[in-house]
């Protein structure tokens, strides 16, 4: 199964308040270390390497473009 | 017993010595480590006599290579010397690992029974090498020569000419073949100018061996940062004789010779282990280690084994061990050759399998070393989110990473491989490739029957009538396989025969050369040939 890209959230905006609200409190440096954590647990709960490594590549090649764009303009 | 590095070995002026034509030999193996002793020993046990050059005058002090896996072992039962290294060694098989001053989890490495030999067993180099210089006086056939050093080589057409320095001067002989087990600093890589390129670590680590008496259970434990080495890993394993190897990660910056005084290390040994132990110091080294390989490990006539061949960091006990597996692969081939049962490209098939264990290896080593010492902030935050998340999750437990220990290669894809008949994904241990899995038999061991020569099994509880008509046809044919018939419950459940039978062909490394659900013995001696280098279908 590829990697889901159509929404697939039931309450997106509770979610990622969720998400900002476990960071709060946290300096960058244990903001850092909570991200990986989760995607530990996450990679494990989807379990399906390969789409693991799309997601990887997908987040990459987002930051990668933002950089090219920068530098390119 | 007295202690086997006090023994000295004699320099012994040779037959070559003061010849003005050079001699031939066929075989002359540099580097008297484990690796070209169990060359020699193999050799040896195929009839075959060689002559060991190596410059020591004894065994050296420290214990340095000290897990044998396995797979090491039950190559040393084919050559008489599983027992005693087993039995010498301290057997060991359940791992801890502490994070921190926390107990985050435990292994065991051989959940499964019914195998002769334990996952490992901790014994120090110079008894693996004492054993085997005995053993290689017992055969008569392996020329020991010590305090001698190559000091050149040069390749001929058929052969390489060695000049060699001994005590009273230099002498020359021809080797039809060499198999150079001189380890990480070569001098037969650098004489032939091979490079040797790849990734160097800068963190340094202190081994320290120490005597003690200590109740202390025969395990592997593993620290990251421990309270008594901060921001770094310890490693802790005991060895024969009440000895116990200790070793610290130290970082890049650290003083070399500040840290090997005796009274820091044991400074450092009184953190880990109590303020109030007592131990005497048997050996400290310093040591930073290397990801590298050759790009060939034959190169004519000229093999290359062990360390000579490729070098990795220590994490998971793959150096020495990966070492005797290339003398194991590497003895019966040159064997067929030296008697002209297969053609010399069959030693191309020690390049092509021995490289890509040797490639399995560094991958494994080297993401053990960026998991115990990670580089940056990043690789750091997930390192320790592993390890935090470990204590309670079992999910992390198989991510943490203190070094994925020796086992045996399997050689997926090589040229040597015959047909596998078995059903896609059923019983993939024992596939074509893999080395034999062990099984007791009735009064003795699977691995036992095997190792010698071409070996046909038929595992099954009822047995093919036919067996003794394949055996004839079997014995006659270009490369003579021995059949036999297995029909112990455990041996016929591990290569998949509880239904129906299974016919397999071991190579005499004990390797799956092929696997049939039917007796064709013309399928069989195909894939011997096929094994041996002699056909390509």
């Amino acid at each position: 199964m590829p990697l889901k890209r159509e929404p697939n959230l039931k309450d997106p905006d509770g979610l990622y308040a969720a998400i900002l609200d476990a960071h709060a409190d946290l300096s960058e440096s244990e903001s850092i270390a909570l991200n990986a954590r989760l995607v530990l647990l996450l990679a494990n709960h989807i379990g399906e390497e390969a789409v693991v490594r799309e997601a990887l590549a997908l987040a990459r090649q987002s930051i990668d473009e933002a950089a090219g764009s920068s530098r390119g303009t | 017993m007295t202690d086997v590095r006090s023994i000295n070995f004699p320099y012994r002026r040779s037959a070559d010595y003061g010849r003005r034509q050079p001699q031939p030999h066929p075989i002359v193996i540099v580097g008297a480590g484990p690796v070209g002793l169990v060359a020699a020993l193999d050799l040896a046990a195929k009839g075959h006599a060689s002559i060991v050059i190596d410059k020591k005058t004894n065994l050296a002090a420290g214990s340095r290579a000290i897990c044998w896996a396995k797979r090491t072992l039950e190559i040393m039962d084919r050559l008489g010397l599983g027992e005693v290294l087993t039995s010498k060694g301290v057997t060991w098989q359940t791992g801890k690992v502490f994070f921190a001053n926390r107990r985050i989890y435990e292994f065991d490495l051989l959940a499964e029974s019914a195998h002769r030999r334990p996952a490992f067993v901790n014994l120090q180099q110079y008894y693996f090498e004492h054993f085997c210089i005995e053993a290689a006086a017992r055969t008569g056939l392996v020329d020991l020569r010590w305090q001698q050093e190559v000091v050149g080589l040069q390749p001929t057409s058929d052969g390489t000419l060695i000049q060699i320095r001994t005590p009273e001067g230099d002498y020359r002989l021809i080797a039809d073949w060499v198999i150079a087990a001189d380890g990480a600093r070569s001098t037969i890589r650098r004489r032939l100018g091979l490079g040797f390129e790849g990734r160097m670590f800068d963190d340094q680590f202190l081994i320290c061996d120490i005597k003690m008496r200590m109740e202390r259970p025969a395990e592997r434990w593993f620290w990251f940062d421990p309270p008594f080495n901060r921001g770094r890993s310890a490693l802790l394993h005991k060895q024969a004789d009440d000895v116990w190897r200790l070793d610290f990660q130290l970082g890049a910056a650290a003083d070399r010779d500040e840290e090997v005084k005796p009274d820091n290390v044991a400074r450092r040994v009184r953190a880990m282990l109590g303020a109030d132990i007592a131990f005497g110091f048997e050996w400290i080294s310093l040591y930073r280690f290397q990801s590298r390989r050759l790009a060939r490990f034959r190169h004519g006539r000229v093999l290359f084994a062990g360390d000579a061949a490729h070098q990795m960091s220590p994490f998971g006990a793959r150096g020495g061990n990966s070492g005797i597996q290339d003398a194991d692969n590497l003895a019966w081939k040159l064997d067929l050759v030296l008697r002209r049962l297969a053609p010399e490209s069959l030693l191309d098939s020690y390049d092509g399998e021995r490289i890509a264990a040797a490639d399995e290896n560094l991958l494994n080593t080297t993401r053990s070393t960026d998991f115990i010492a990670p580089k940056g902030m990043i690789s750091r935050a997930f390192r320790d989110g592993v390890l935090s998340l470990a204590e309670t999750e079992p999910l992390a437990r198989r991510l943490v990473n203190s070094g994925r220990l020796s086992v045996a290669a399997s050689y997926d894809g090589s040229a040597l491989n015959g047909p596998d008949d078995f059903a896609a994904g059923e019983c993939p241990a024992s596939r074509p490739g893999a080395a034999a899995l062990d099984a007791p038999l009735a009064d003795a061991f699977l691995l036992d029957a095997l190792g010698r020569g071409f070996v046909g099994v038929c595992f099954g509880r009822e047995q093919a009538a036919d067996l003794a008509a394949a055996n004839r046809r079997l014995s006659e044919a270009a490369t003579p396989v021995k059949m036999l018939a297995v029909s112990d419950a455990i041996a016929c459940r591990r290569y998949g025969a509880e239904r129906a039978p299974a016919y397999y062909l071991f190579r005499p490394d004990q390797h799956v050369a092929g696997r049939w659900r039917a007796l064709d013995v013309a399928a069989l001696a195909r894939a011997a040939e096929r094994a041996s280098g002699k056909a390509a279908g």
